[in-house]
């Protein structure tokens, strides 16, 4: 009986799993890079990780979370570095002793976006703030991401500046959407409403439907992105020293030469760090 | 038909049971030697299946002792049951009973042959590798004798084998109770069925309403019963 | 509508392709949810037919629990493993976050009550037909079980569907623990849930597409097999 069941039963079966598990071979456990779905949407990320790895012959896996979910993970030690774009919040990390250092990778533009009609008259605004403003005065409806990502960080700060606090007022207007980047302007798309949101993410999203880049000028809405090494003193497990040469590699001549070259749809959608930051370096 | 000894005989002694306030059996007993024929003879509800459940062990009775001549592990070992209505494992049938033998722990390479064996007693062979439950009502019952057969009982128990089956069906079934009796088998047999009774038993254990009435030989008990219940029962007035 | 019409070619184009990111989605998918469901019916079988064949004190209350933990949302069992197995958990030791061994770990707790809740349905309803002629027989607990679940085989073959197509299926315990992680953990559901973030709706639509033929393949398998044997056998 039980031999029965051994040879009928039990035997294919953990077979069937050991095999379909051989095929998960343990070899050099690859880098693992926590980053943000906008550097991901944009469509940079794999090739950009396929170069470093020809270079260097390190595998590197991204998982991609908001920001906030990113530097979460970090702290727990999940990943071997960060690529974020939320400096207030990677300066927290750094200071609790999460990271080794704040490297400047690359930089680029928020945008807001709304319908081609334009009712707010966002196009013809003065700053970045006041085009916030505008909309929340004609109460046009606006599709936040709410979900603590850098993106979300970013615009809630401009609505700071322009003094609205629509997510603490719950404004009929304002739509938490909460889950990411591209379900927002999904969203944004189908109900022909305002949104903010970040060139990466923007020039590979696909259903537009009416939407288009209203606003993008001027100092508010520079989008810096940083690699931050996870600190090997408090994380006996990462790998340090590949992390190292990711960010030498990205800092260094090959990486900002593939970013500055890299373009979806005849446009890039970001600018090496160098560029921007060149007073820092 | 086992080469050591017997298990038989049992005894049991004030027997009783007890189902949600009713008393179903009340001092019951009795002794069953190895060779003749018992029947266990009652109306329905007298209480026949249940004391034949009680005696091969699907019950605990609620007072009372059942004792088997050998220990207890070799007596559980050495008796088969056979119900009212068969139970058919969704198998063919010689699968079922292969399976009985294999439960009862008989080495894999003589099972086939006693099943066949059994088969073939049984009249069975040409189905042997039909579904079981595809097969006809006496077939099944067959069947059920077959495997009972194969795993080589001291005693077989029978509760009611013939009670949903045609006269041809009976008659098939009644001569391979007589083939385990003329194999050594003890037969211990529940019926409502006075001409099956008359048929089947040397001996005839009366059971009416839970309590024990008569035993003895069955001549003498269907010449002349003892109590008035067994008067009328034999009479066909006693229905229950 | 033009979205739909573009999904049917994508799916074909897909199909038709053998793109090998897109063929090693769809093996990943299958590894990891086979994988699931093999573990899940290792334990999911013997504890459906322990809980249906055995009276111990709590009985009722793991029943409950079972019929209960057939509908566990993908996320929580998501969060409980990925909290289990991230760096700052318990298990963080062992690395396995963000890895298939986390997605079939997931998918596996999604899958054993499925298993075994309907398990201990058709072996409780199995063993008051067989029950009497089992213990006539005076055969072992284990040897019960192995009857039990042998006899059921074609009703069991439908609950092991069931659990897989739970587990193919599902995109929230794999997004959690999996991570999406291009050519290590991307499924056929995160590559849908990636393709509509990015606005690709036919793309995504074509994966989804290609997933439900890989289920109504499952299905007509197993259906296909149940109703030979019946029809040849009226075994079940």
């Amino acid at each position: 009986m039980v031999k029965r069941l051994l040879r009928t039963v039990l035997i294919p079966a953990v077979s069937v799993a050991l095999f379909l598990q051989a095929a998960e071979v343990k070899s050099d456990r690859p880098l693992m890079l926590g980053t943000t779905t906008s550097v991901e949407n944009s469509g940079l990320l794999y090739p950009l990780l396929v170069a470093f790895r020809a270079d260097t012959g390190i595998e590197v896996r991204t998982v991609v979370r908001g920001t906030g979910a990113i530097l979460q993970l970090g702290r727990s030690g999940d990943f071997d570095a960060v690529l974020v774009h939320h400096p207030s919040a990677e300066n927290t990390f750094l200071t609790s002793g999460n990271g080794l250092a704040r490297h400047p990778v690359m930089t680029s533009r928020f945008l807001i976006v709304g319908p081609t009609a334009d009712p707010a008259q966002v196009r013809s605004a003065s700053d970045a703030a006041t085009a916030l403003a505008r909309i929340a005065t004609g109460s046009f409806d606006f599709i936040s991401r709410g979900d603590e990502s850098g993106t979300n960080a970013a615009e809630r700060a401009l609505w700071a500046r322009a003094g609205i606090y629509p997510w603490s007022t719950r404004d009929g207007w304002y739509h938490e959407n909460g889950s990411g980047m591209g379900a927002t302007l999904n969203m944004a798309s189908v109900l022909s409403a305002y949104s903010f949101t970040e060139s990466g993410s923007w020039t590979n999203f696909a259903n537009r439907g009416d939407l288009a880049i209203l606003f993008s000028r001027g100092p508010y809405l520079a989008n810096p992105y940083a690699i931050i090494p996870i600190n090997p003193a408090r994380h006996p497990h990462v790998s340090a020293r590949s992390a190292a040469r990711l960010v030498d590699w990205l800092t260094g001549p090959a990486g900002q030469a593939f970013i500055a070259n890299f373009q979806v749809n005849g446009t890039p959608p970001f600018a090496p760090a160098g560029k921007t930051h060149r007073e820092r370096n | 038909m086992s080469s050591t000894v017997s298990i038989l005989p049992l005894r049991v002694q004030h027997l009783a049971f007890e189902a949600n306030g009713t008393q179903l059996l009340d001092d019951v007993g009795f002794t069953l030697e190895a060779g003749r024929r018992t029947v266990l003879l009652g109306p329905n509800g007298a209480g026949k299946s249940l004391l034949l459940r009680l005696c091969h062990g699907l019950l605990r009775p609620t007072s009372g002792k059942i004792q088997w001549s050998a220990g207890a592990q070799r007596a559980t070992r050495q008796q088969a049951m056979v119900f009212q209505r068969p139970v058919m494992l969704r198998r063919s049938t010689i699968s079922n009973i292969t399976h009985a033998l294999a439960v009862r722990g008989v080495a894999r390479e003589k099972r086939k042959a006693r099943a066949e064996s059994a088969l073939e007693i049984a009249g069975l062979a040409e189905l042997a590798r039909r579904p079981a439950r595809l097969l006809s009502g006496g077939e099944q019952q067959r069947l059920a004798l077959a495997r009972a057969w194969a795993t080589e009982p001291d005693i077989l128990f029978l509760d009611e084998p013939c009670a949903s089956l045609d006269p041809a069906a009976t008659h098939y079934v009644e001569a391979l109770i007589e083939g385990f009796h003329a194999d050594g088998t003890k037969i211990f047999m529940a019926t409502h069925d006075l001409m099956q009774a008359r048929r089947i038993g040397d001996e005839i254990l009366f059971l009416h309403k839970g309590r024990l009435l008569e035993s003895g030989d069955a001549t003498a008990f269907f010449v002349q019963p003892k109590t008035k219940e067994g008067r009328a029962f034999i009479a066909g007035e006693l229905l229950w | 509508m033009d979205t739909f019409v573009t999904a049917f070619a994508e799916a074909g184009a897909l199909l038709v392709s053998f793109d090998l990111g897109f063929l090693s989605i769809v093996g990943l998918s299958m590894r990891i949810s086979l994988t699931a469901v093999v573990l899940a019916c290792l334990i999911g079988f013997p504890l459906g037919a322990i809980v249906a064949l055995t009276h111990f004190p709590g009985r009722g209350a793991v029943t409950l629990l079972l019929n209960t933990f057939m509908g566990l949302p993908p996320v929580v069992v998501g969060l409980i493993v990925f909290l289990l197995l991230s760096r700052a958990g318990p298990l963080g030791v062992l690395g396995l976050l963000f890895t298939p061994a986390a997605m079939i770990i997931a998918q596996t707790i999604l899958v054993t009550p499925i298993i075994a809740a309907l398990t201990r349905q058709i072996t409780s309803d199995l063993w008051i037909e067989y029950g009497e002629h089992l213990r006539s027989l005076n055969a072992s607990p284990l040897g019960t079980v192995v009857t039990l679940i042998a006899d059921a085989r074609y009703s069991l073959a439908t609950v092991v569907l069931a659990g897989f197509g739970r587990a193919i299926a599902e995109v929230g315990a794999v997004m959690i623990v999996g991570g999406n992680i291009d050519h290590a953990t991307r499924v056929m559901t995160t590559a849908i849930a990636l393709e509509t973030s990015k606005g690709n709706l036919s793309t995504a639509l074509g994966l989804g597409i290609v997933l439900m033929a890989l289920a109504l393949a499952a299905n007509a398998a197993v259906q296909l097999i149940n109703s030979r044997a019946q029809r040849r056998a009226a075994l079940a």
